[in-house]
C-alpha cells in the first residue's frame, strides 16, 4: 500500500538497468543485484534497518551496557530527572523511577522484552497463518472456504479484549503473553499468503512440477514457499511491530508482562501517576517504543518496496 | 442482490455461532472459573460450592446451549459482582462508546479522505510526501502514549480541555482524537491508492478530454468510485475502535463498554466478560454485513462472486 511514486522510480531504474546490462550472461544475476541496488537507494529502508540493528545490538548487550541492575530499588534516589534536566546527574543518565530504579538500565532491558515478544509472537503467528494461507491458496475449493471462514471468525473477535481475558484468567507471564498474541495476530499472514499462493498457483512451473510427479508437500516446500518468501518477510516484519505495540498496550493495562519486569508499556503505566510533574517518566519509554515500532515499520515498508515494487499501489 | 444479501447473512450467522462458542469456551477453558471466582485463598469446599451455584458442574454442552438460549432471548446473564443484569449495565454504557467511536471515525475520515485525495491529485509533491510521513508516524505511535501526551499538553499545560469523564461533548474531544488518529493512516493510504487507480482509468481520461475541469472530475467522478473500498475499511476500523476503546476509555475514565470490559476483567466478572466479547463481535459483524451490502449496491460487480 505504499506510494506509486516509489513504483515509478523503480520502473525507471529497471529500465536503465536492463538497457545497461544487455549482455545475456548478466541476465541470471540481475534480479538480485537489482534488489540490492534499489535497497541501497531507499532512504526509509536504510534508516529503518540501521535503527533496528542498533536497538537489537543495545538489547543484546544490555548486561554490558546497563549502568545499574534494572531491578535494584533505591528509595533514597527516587524519581531523579534525566541528565538534561537541571537536577539530573550522569549517575542515572535517564533518571530513576518511583522506586529508584535506574531508567536507562530498565529501558535497555525493556528492549529485550519488546523484541522477545515481538519475535516470539510473530514466529507463532507466522507458522499458523502461513500454513493456513498456503493451503487455502494452493488447494482452493473447500480448504479455501474453511480458511476464509476461520479468518472471519478471528477478525470478529475483539483481539484486545480476548487477550486481556486470557491473561487475566491464565495469569500474566512472558510465555502466556507470547502465546496469546501469537494465536491472535496470524490473520494477516493467512490473508497475504493465500493471495500470494493463488497468484503462482496458475503458473506453468507448478503445472510442470505436478506433471513430473512431485508430491504436494514437495511442491509446497520447494516451488511455492521460495516464491512467496518476499511477501512473507514483509508481513512478518510489520507484524513484529504490531505485536510489540499489542504487548505494550496489554502491559499498560496491567494485564501483560508483570512487574517488576522492565516492559516499556508497564513503565508508562507505572509512570502515569507521576507524569503531571515529571512528564519524562512516560516520555522516555514512550519515545523508545515509538522509535522501535517506527524503525520496524520503515524496514518492512522498505523491504516491500524493494522486493515487490510492482502490484503495490 | 437479494441472493447476495442472503448468502452474506448466512455466512455472517455461521461466523457468529463460531464466535459464541469460542467466547463461551474462552471463559471456561482458560482456567477453572470456579477457582477464579472463589479466589486463591478459598478452600476446596468453597470452590465446589461456587461451582454448583454457578452451574459449572453441568456438562459444557448443556451450559453452552443454556447460555445461548438466554442470549437469543436478550438475556445476557446476571453480574454477581454488580448485582445487576448484564444487559442493563451494557445498555447504560453503550451510548458513551458509540458516541466516542462515531466521533473518532468522523475525525479519522475528515482527516484521511481530503489528505488522501490531495496526495493522489498531486503525486510526488511535498504534500504527498507529508501525507505519507504522517501515515508512517501515526502507525508507530502507541495510542495509550498518545492519549497521555494529549492529556499533558491540552489538559495539564494549556488547560484547554477536561482530562477525564464523559459528561459533555468537550470531554469527548481528546479521546476521539486519540482513538481516531490510529485509523487515519489506513484510510488515507487506501483513499490515495484508490484515487490514483481511478484517475488513470479511461473514463476519467475521457471526462478530462471532453474538457471538464480537473477539480470537478476529481471530486465528482473519481472520488465516488475511489471511495467504494473505503466503505469496507471504515467498517473494519470501527470494529478496531471498539477494541481500542478499552484503552482510551480507561485512560480518560469514560464510562463506556471498553472501560467496563477492563473493570470486569479486574473484578473477574465472568458473565460480563463473556457478554462483552460477544457484543463487540456482534457489532463488528453487523457493521461488516452492512458494509458488504452497501458495497454490493455501489459496485454491482461484487455481487457476482
Amino acid at each position: 500500500m505504499t506510494g506509486p511514486d516509489k513504483k515509478d522510480r523503480m520502473t525507471a531504474t529497471d529500465m536503465i538497468d536492463s538497457s545497461a546490462t544487455a549482455a545475456p550472461d548478466a541476465a541470471a544475476a540481475r534480479p538480485r543485484s537489482d534488489t540490492w541496488h534499489r535497497a541501497r537507494r531507499h532512504t526509509g529502508l536504510l534508516i529503518g534497518a540501521a535503527l533496528v540493528l542498533g536497538i537489537v545490538i543495545l538489547a543484546l548487550l544490555a548486561p554490558l551496557l546497563a549502568p545499574h541492575d534494572p531491578y535494584l530499588q533505591n528509595l533514597s534516589a527516587r524519581l531523579i530527572p534525566p541528565v538534561w534536566q537541571g537536577e539530573g546527574s550522569w549517575a542515572h543518565p535517564l533518571g530513576t523511577d518511583a522506586l529508584g530504579r535506574d531508567y536507562l538500565s530498565r529501558i535497555l532491558y525493556g528492549a529485550r522484552i519488546s523484541l522477545l515478544i515481538g519475535f516470539g509472537a510473530t514466529a507463532i503467528a507466522l507458522v499458523i497463518g502461513t500454513t493456513m494461507g498456503v493451503l487455502a491458496g494452493y488447494f482452493g475449493g473447500w480448504p479455501d472456504f474453511i480458511v476464509s471462514f476461520v479468518v472471519n471468525v478471528r477478525l470478529a473477535l475483539p483481539a484486545m479484549l480476548v487477550a486481556l481475558v486470557v491473561v487475566a484468567l491464565v495469569g500474566g507471564s512472558l510465555n502466556v503473553v507470547i502465546w496469546t498474541l501469537g494465536f491472535l495476530v496470524w490473520d494477516r499472514f493467512a490473508v497475504v499468503m493465500r493471495a500470494a499462493t493463488q497468484q503462482i498457483r496458475s503458473l506453468d512451473y507448478l503445472a510442470a512440477a505436478e506433471a513430473a510427479g512431485a508430491s504436494v508437500l514437495r511442491i509446497l516446500l520447494s516451488e511455492v514457499m521460495p516464491n512467496v518468501l518476499g511477501a512473507l518477510i514483509v508481513v512478518a516484519t510489520l507484524e513484529i511491530a504490531q505485536a510489540i505495540l499489542f504487548e505494550a498496550a496489554l502491559s499498560f493495562l496491567g494485564l501483560g508482562v508483570q512487574p517488576p519486569t522492565p516492559s516499556w508499556g508497564l513503565m508508562i503505566s507505572e509512570g502515569k501517576a507521576h507524569m503531571f510533574f515529571r512528564p519524562w517518566v512516560i516520555a522516555i519509554p514512550g519515545v523508545a517504543l515509538f522509535v522501535l515500532v517506527l524503525a520496524i515499520n520503515l524496514l518492512g515498508d522498505g523491504i516491500r518496496d524493494v522486493t515487490a515494487p510492482e502490484g503495490r499501489a | 442482490m437479494l441472493e447476495f444479501a442472503l448468502k452474506r447473512l448466512g455466512l455472517t450467522l455461521l461466523v457468529l455461532v463460531s464466535v459464541s462458542i469460542i467466547t463461551f469456551a474462552l471463559v471456561r477453558l482458560a482456567g477453572d472459573p470456579a477457582v477464579a471466582l472463589a479466589g486463591a485463598e478459598a478452600s476446596s469446599e468453597e470452590v465446589e460450592a461456587v461451582r454448583i451455584a454457578y452451574g459449572f458442574d453441568r456438562p459444557l454442552t448443556v451450559q453452552y446451549f443454556g447460555w445461548l438460549g438466554d442470549v437469543m432471548k436478550g438475556d445476557l446473564g446476571f453480574s454477581n459482582i454488580l448485582q445487576r443484569p448484564v444487559m442493563e449495565v451494557v445498555m447504560e454504557r453503550l451510548p458513551v462508546t458509540a458516541k466516542l467511536a462515531g466521533l473518532s471515525l468522523l475525525f479519522a475520515l475528515a482527516l484521511a479522505i481530503p489528505l488522501g485525495v490531495l496526495a493522489a491529485a498531486r503525486r510526488n509533491s511535498m504534500l504527498d510526501r507529508l501525507a505519507l510521513s504522517i501515515a508512517v508516524v501515526g502507525q508507530a505511535l502507541p495510542n495509550f502514549f498518545f492519549a497521555l501526551l494529549l492529556i499533558l499538553i491540552f489538559g495539564v499545560t494549556l488547560r484547554w480541555l477536561p482530562i477525564s469523564g464523559d459528561s459533555s461533548l468537550l470531554h469527548y474531544l481528546m479521546p476521539a482524537i486519540a482513538l481516531g488518529y490510529f485509523s487515519t493512516p489506513a484510510i488515507m493510504r487506501l483513499t490515495r491508492a484508490g484515487m490514483i487507480e481511478v484517475l488513470e482509468s479511461d473514463y476519467i481520461r475521457t471526462a478530462r478530454a471532453m474538457g471538464l475541469p480537473r477539480r470537478r472530475v476529481i471530486l465528482k467522478h473519481a472520488l465516488r468510485n475511489a471511495l467504494i473500498p473505503v466503505v469496507s475499511l471504515t467498517a473494519v476500523q470501527l470494529g478496531f475502535m471498539l477494541s481500542g476503546s478499552i484503552i482510551v476509555e480507561s485512560v480518560f475514565s469514560m464510562n463506556g463498554i471498553g472501560r467496563l470490559g477492563w473493570q470486569s476483567i479486574q473484578r473477574t466478572d465472568l458473565e460480563m466478560m463473556q457478554a462483552l466479547v460477544l457484543i463487540i463481535s456482534v457489532i463488528y459483524l453487523a457493521l461488516n454485513y452492512f458494509a458488504d451490502l452497501l458495497n454490493g449496491l455501489l459496485d454491482p460487480r461484487l455481487r457476482v462472486q
